[in-house]
């Protein structure tokens, strides 16, 4: 089972009110393999963070910690924080009830994973979930969600056709309009652009720019370029371990540290 | 130095192939032989039987005694035989089977897992025969003291013990279906504040839909054509009834008891087997067409 050396709730004295989250001397631990050690973050409200690295770094494990999916597994534990503003709640703390903390912080996955449902039965999952079962606040939600994922125009007409009619770009936009139906305070992305082609990979891209003034993003990507194009904060990740965090300009123009450098100049990873 | 070999033809190589190939074509051939042959057979016997009886009277005549002087013709107390017990038994099997496959793919921790599977396998080896005297001897009593009208032979008893036995067909093959579903389907639906069981039923169930609709046909086939159980613990009157607490014949039952019995070759009792067991080999065709047509229609696509 998933355990958590860092206790019960606690507070924390001085809430930031631009930060959305904080991670404090978080490590984690697969068994007895430590895949992120003492990472220390924090996520800007309303902003995009990109977390880079190479392949194996942790950048997707330590994304897994915010939504708590690591608790699916067994042999996993986390040890110290991430604290959840303006709550100031450690959402890692046994206390805390792994589905509550993934009702407001959602997350969009690698490859698209549509449920074998129908696009509109999909989009009203997370409510359905939730006990929604008014007709018309569902449909207000899943258009609402359609129409934020730049999915609407497309979908609004075959609403009932089975979501693997969609093509893959199309079928990742859904996969955001599901996460956006719920109204989550953060969004996980998890190279969310890796299996689709260059023009679906720009519109998603251009979803995230337009979603920031919404929700605070996190994305995971192994594109650099992505990362520079669409976040306003950049971790550089190397073997669990966050070797420099800045505002993205800097990550990519005047990296402090040599590792960052060489990652973003090409020369190692 | 030496001669570098010719790029020709191996006539030797070629035949060779050849020979393996129609080796195997043969082996694989058998079986498609045999069941020709069967349905030949069945057909063949059957014609005969309706040189004697009109078709119509085979499929409306309500009694079935074709060893009596006054000889009756009727399938439907048979039909009706096999449709009570066959529905107890998926009444029995289904729910239970399918509550056991969610169970065991999506909640059981793998040692509970790993120590439950043989035990279902082991369910479905005991031989039949011992079913059969486990629904006479120790669950007709036993149905006797909650309804004490229940006869020594009964339906309600085939059909129960007959779904405990189809229990493991269900669970194992709806299990493989639900294991199949991957993984990053089930992350999506936690990942959306999903509990377990609602991601077990609202979207791994879905997933395995066609796989799960398998194994209700395959435990539909098994119910129909089960022997041992309903001829030992149904009786083997031909009895026209929708009531499972009375005692029946299936279509299984009296070709038993008539490939028993001293019945002459040729005459129109031993006929009547051939007609029967036709019968029996439509309605379990019915079910694997439908079976087909549910796994077509709703294949997955992840």
């Amino acid at each position: 089972m998933v355990e958590n050396s860092a206790g019960g709730n606690s507070t924390v004295d001085a809430p930031h009110a631009q930060y959305k989250s904080e991670v404090r001397n978080l490590s984690f631990y697969y068994g007895a393999f430590s895949a992120l050690k003492n990472v220390n973050m924090m996520l800007h409200e309303k902003k995009v963070t990109a977390l880079i690295g190479p392949s194996g770094c942790g950048k997707s494990t330590f994304l897994r910690c915010f939504n708590r999916m690591h608790d699916l597994y067994p042999g996993n534990r986390y040890v110290g924080e991430i604290i959840l503003h303006p709550d100031n709640i450690n959402i890692l703390s046994r206390n805390v009830d792994p589905i509550e903390v993934r009702m407001r912080i959602s997350m969009v996955f690698q490859k698209p994973n549509p449920f074998p449902k129908s696009i509109y039965e999909n989009v009203a999952y997370g409510l359905r979930v939730r006990g929604v079962r008014q007709r018309a606040v569902l449909d207000e939600k899943v258009e609402e969600a359609l129409r934020g994922a730049a999915l609407w125009d497309e979908a609004k007409d075959r609403l009932n056709q089975p979501a693997y009619n969609l093509s893959g770009g199309q079928q990742q936009r859904l996969c955001i309009a599901r996460a956006l139906a719920t109204d989550p305070e953060i969004l996980l992305f998890d190279e969310p652009t890796s299996a689709l082609d260059p023009i679906a990979t720009a519109s998603i891209e251009e979803l995230i720019a337009d979603l920031k003034d919404k929700v605070t993003i996190l994305i995971v990507t192994h594109n650099m370029q992505q990362a520079a194009r669409v976040s306003d904060y950049t971790a550089y990740m190397y073997l669990g371990e966050i070797i420099e965090f800045d505002v993205t300009d800097t990550i990519f123009i005047k990296p402090k540290n040599k590792q960052t450098e060489d990652y973003i100049t090409g020369r190692f990873g | 130095m030496t001669q570098p070999k010719r790029l020709g033809y191996s006539y030797r190589r070629h035949l060779g192939e050849r020979f393996i190939e129609a080796l195997l074509f043969l082996m694989a051939f058998v079986s498609v032989a045999i069941t020709i042959a069967i349905v030949a057979m069945l057909v063949k016997e059957s014609i005969v039987f309706f040189e004697h009886v009109p078709l119509w009277e085979f499929l409306t005549d309500t009694e079935w005694t074709p060893l009596f002087d006054n000889a009756h013709y009727g399938i439907l107390p048979l039909i009706s035989g096999t449709v009570v017990s066959s529905a107890v038994a998926l009444l029995v099997a289904i729910p239970l089977g399918t509550i056991t496959a969610i169970y065991l793919s999506e909640f059981a921790p793998f040692t509970v897992r790993e120590m439950a599977k043989p035990f279902l396998e082991l369910l479905g080896g005991v031989p039949t025969v011992v079913y059969g005297y486990f629904a006479l001897l120790f669950v007709t009593p036993l149905l006797q003291k909650i309804f004490p009208e229940l006869p020594g032979f009964s339906l309600l008893s085939a059909g129960l013990v007959m779904g405990i036995m189809i229990i493991p067909y269900v669970s194992s093959m709806a299990e493989d279906a639900m294991r199949a579903v991957p993984m990053h389907l089930r992350e999506g639906s936690y990942a959306m504040g999903a509990t377990r069981f609602q991601t077990a039923i609202r979207v791994v169930m879905p997933g395995a839909f066609s796989g799960i609709a398998a194994a209700y046909i395959l435990g539909i086939s098994r119910a129909v054509g089960e022997t041992m159980v309903v001829a030992i613990a149904a009786g083997m009157q031909p009895n026209l009834t929708w009531n499972p607490m009375e005692p029946a014949a299936t279509i299984t039952a009296y070709i038993v008891q008539v490939s028993l019995g001293d019945l002459p070759h040729g005459s129109i009792g031993y006929q009547t087997i051939f007609a029967a067991g036709l019968t029996l080999l439509l309605l379990t065709l019915i079910f694997n067409i439908i079976g087909h047509v549910l796994r077509k229609r709703y294949r997955e696509v992840y």
